[in-house]
């Protein structure tokens, strides 16, 4: 990252030794090595799970965290994809990629209809609307016929990438899943990253500003959600090809208060926050599923301490820190 | 001064102008039947005591408020319906009250925000940040222009207040505006900064028009072309200064206050 950063710290004693980039680097190799290991260390199924959610959670973030908008209805778009792309995969017949990409531009398609309506409002008003169009998409999705009611889209094939390697076997799928988190990342990397995202940096930071400076702000935000919407729906629709099937369960209400969550849980305004959220709360259901406690009780009883305790997340509060600055996290904003 | 290009002051001409302009709010009437004509190369000043609606009228003029009541003109064009950017668009830009900058980022950065869109840079997701790099030169002209060249990667909420303003005014001539709206623009700077950015203030009135709010009057009285009194949201008075000066409803509004 060269040129002027908005993270460079502003004095010089300040910037970050090279030994900091290095370690920085260093933690970056080994998440990666973690990442292309996973499979072998934990049931891949459960990585893909994470990998998913972590997406999931990620592209919220670029809502939350980046433009400043609480949408309380992204469940939509993570469970719309995961129709879209079961129809698309067992009805249609279509290969994996192409499943998915019918499952993106849906949910692209879904988040135009509901920014439209929406993002003129400020606020909770905001976030109300948003629930609301959601819950008749929930409504829609129980009524509609290929979504077939409660029992949902079973039986969704993996199929074989491109027509050539088939991913029925958790390995192949796996490193597919791994490949596609990765390009969603990356591009969230580069959008929060880029001239438009400076812009909605700045209507972030004063919104009444940025207008008297000849920017539409409602278009830009429309653009964040939009892309948001159409990456909460890459993670749902690979979530349908991982457990090969799509039901009401992602498009309710309490999904999108999970994702939340995560958000939270992890830290907004850190690309790697709401993923690291998203994986404590996917581990901790996974531990409790088979416990007597009630799970809800349990994640209900973590964001309570998380607001309490560290309001900026758990990666907040670390890049906040001593250590964290040390190593050159900057917080932005 | 070369981000300002020193020009002959040229022929008046009117290029904003209000006629009855009028904004109820819950029916208190905030302002009402105020007649405005701004001018090209020419500083007017809406002066007034606290409450008389001069902010209303900004924000009026400036489409940040519906007015109830009246017509807008900019350029010959009808703004009455106009949504704020597009005015920005049209080449009307205003400052505020309370210094409007982008605290997070740098000097460079508040800048350069406001040259990306009129150079197509606004709307690439898919570039790097060094895209914006282009813009440097340009935005780099105008703060050594405005004297910031030693904070160029200074986060704004560094600056001191009155450095603020003067980024502010920066920030809104990288638009390159032909009408230009200054809120209280000298408000608690300390002497040397009001000393220069009234001097730049002066510049800008040679070439383009220039509307400010200002409580300031010796530097009203010094840098002014034309002068509107505001009391209780209706116009009281209007003219040169001296004409200004001499209204005997001008001198009563103003008792107890400053002397005009």
């Amino acid at each position: 990252m060269s040129g002027h950063h908005p993270t460079t710290p502003l004095t010089p004693t300040a910037r970050p030794h090279s030994a900091a980039a290095v370690i920085r680097k260093g933690l970056l190799l080994v998440v990666l090595v973690l990442l292309l290991a996973a499979p072998f260390l934990v049931y891949p199924i459960f990585a893909m799970k994470l990998l998913c959610f972590a997406l999931f959670a990620a592209s919220f973030n670029l809502l939350l965290g980046y433009t400043g908008l609480l949408s309380f209805g992204h469940a939509a778009f993570f469970g719309g994809a995961a129709y879209f792309t079961a129809h698309a995969a067992k009805v249609w017949g279509l290969t994996p990629e192409l499943a998915l990409v019918v499952g993106v531009a849906g949910a692209s398609a879904l988040g135009l209809v509901f920014g439209l309506l929406a993002i003129r409002r400020q606020g909770i008003y905001f976030a109300m609307i948003t629930l609301a169009l959601s819950q008749m998409f929930f409504f829609f999705c129980l009524q509609a016929r290929f979504t077939h009611g409660e029992d949902g889209i079973q039986s969704v094939p993996r199929g074989a990438l491109f027509g050539l390697i088939n991913l029925s076997g958790n390995y192949a799928m796996y490193y597919f899943v791994l490949a596609v988190f990765l390009i969603g990342v990356g591009i969230i990397y580069r959008f929060v990253n880029s001239p438009f995202g400076m812009i909605l940096k700045s209507i972030r930071e004063n919104e009444q500003r940025a207008v008297s400076l000849g920017l539409s702000a409602a278009q830009y935000k429309l653009g964040a959600f939009v892309m948001s919407a159409a990456l909460a729906g890459l993670a749902g629709g690979l979530k349908a090809l991982v457990f090969q099937f799509a039901t009401l369960t992602d498009v309710g209400w309490q999904m999108s208060g999970e994702v939340i969550l995560m958000s939270l849980l992890g830290g907004i305004g850190t690309i790697i926050g709401p993923m690291v959220g998203a994986g404590l709360v996917v581990t901790l259901q996974n531990v409790l599923a088979t416990s007597e406690f009630p799970v809800t009780v349990i994640t209900g009883l973590v964001f309570m301490v998380c607001v309490m305790v560290f309001r900026r997340g758990i990666l907040g509060e670390f890049y906040a820190s001593r250590l964290g600055r040390k190593l050159g996290f900057g917080l932005p904003g | 001064m070369n981000a300002i290009p020193a020009a002959a002051p040229e022929e008046p001409r009117v290029v904003l102008t209000a006629r009855g302009l009028g904004k109820d709010f819950a029916g208190f009437t905030a302002v009402n039947n105020v007649d405005l004509d701004v001018e090209h190369a020419r500083i007017h000043a809406l002066i007034g005591p606290n409450g008389a609606g001069k902010t209303t009228v900004f924000n009026l003029m400036t489409k940040f408020l519906q007015p109830t009541r009246g017509q807008i003109t900019l350029l010959g064009q009808d703004i009455t319906k106009t949504r704020p950017d597009r005015i920005a668009r049209m080449g009307m830009v205003r400052s505020f009250q309370i210094s409007a900058v982008f605290p997070h980022l740098t000097v460079l950065e508040n800048i350069r925000v406001a040259l990306q869109r009129p150079n197509r840079l606004a709307t690439q997701f898919w570039l790097p940040l060094s895209a914006l790099d282009r813009l440097n030169g340009r935005a780099e002209e105008l703060i050594e222009t405005f004297g910031l060249a030693e904070w160029t990667d200074t986060r704004a909420a560094e600056l001191s207040y009155g450095r603020k303003r003067v980024l502010e005014i920066a920030t809104t001539l990288a638009l390159d505006p032909q009408v230009l709206l200054l809120d209280e623009p000298l408000a608690g700077m300390g002497l040397e900064d009001v000393r220069m950015v009234a001097g730049i203030i002066r510049e800008l009135g040679k070439t383009r028009a220039v509307l400010m709010v200002e409580h300031n009057l010796s530097v009203v009285a010094d840098i002014c072309d034309h002068i509107t009194v505001l009391q209780r949201g209706e116009i009281i008075a209007s003219g040169s200064y001296a004409t200004v000066s001499q209204d005997p409803r001008v001198r009563t509004a103003y008792m107890g206050t400053e002397e005009p």
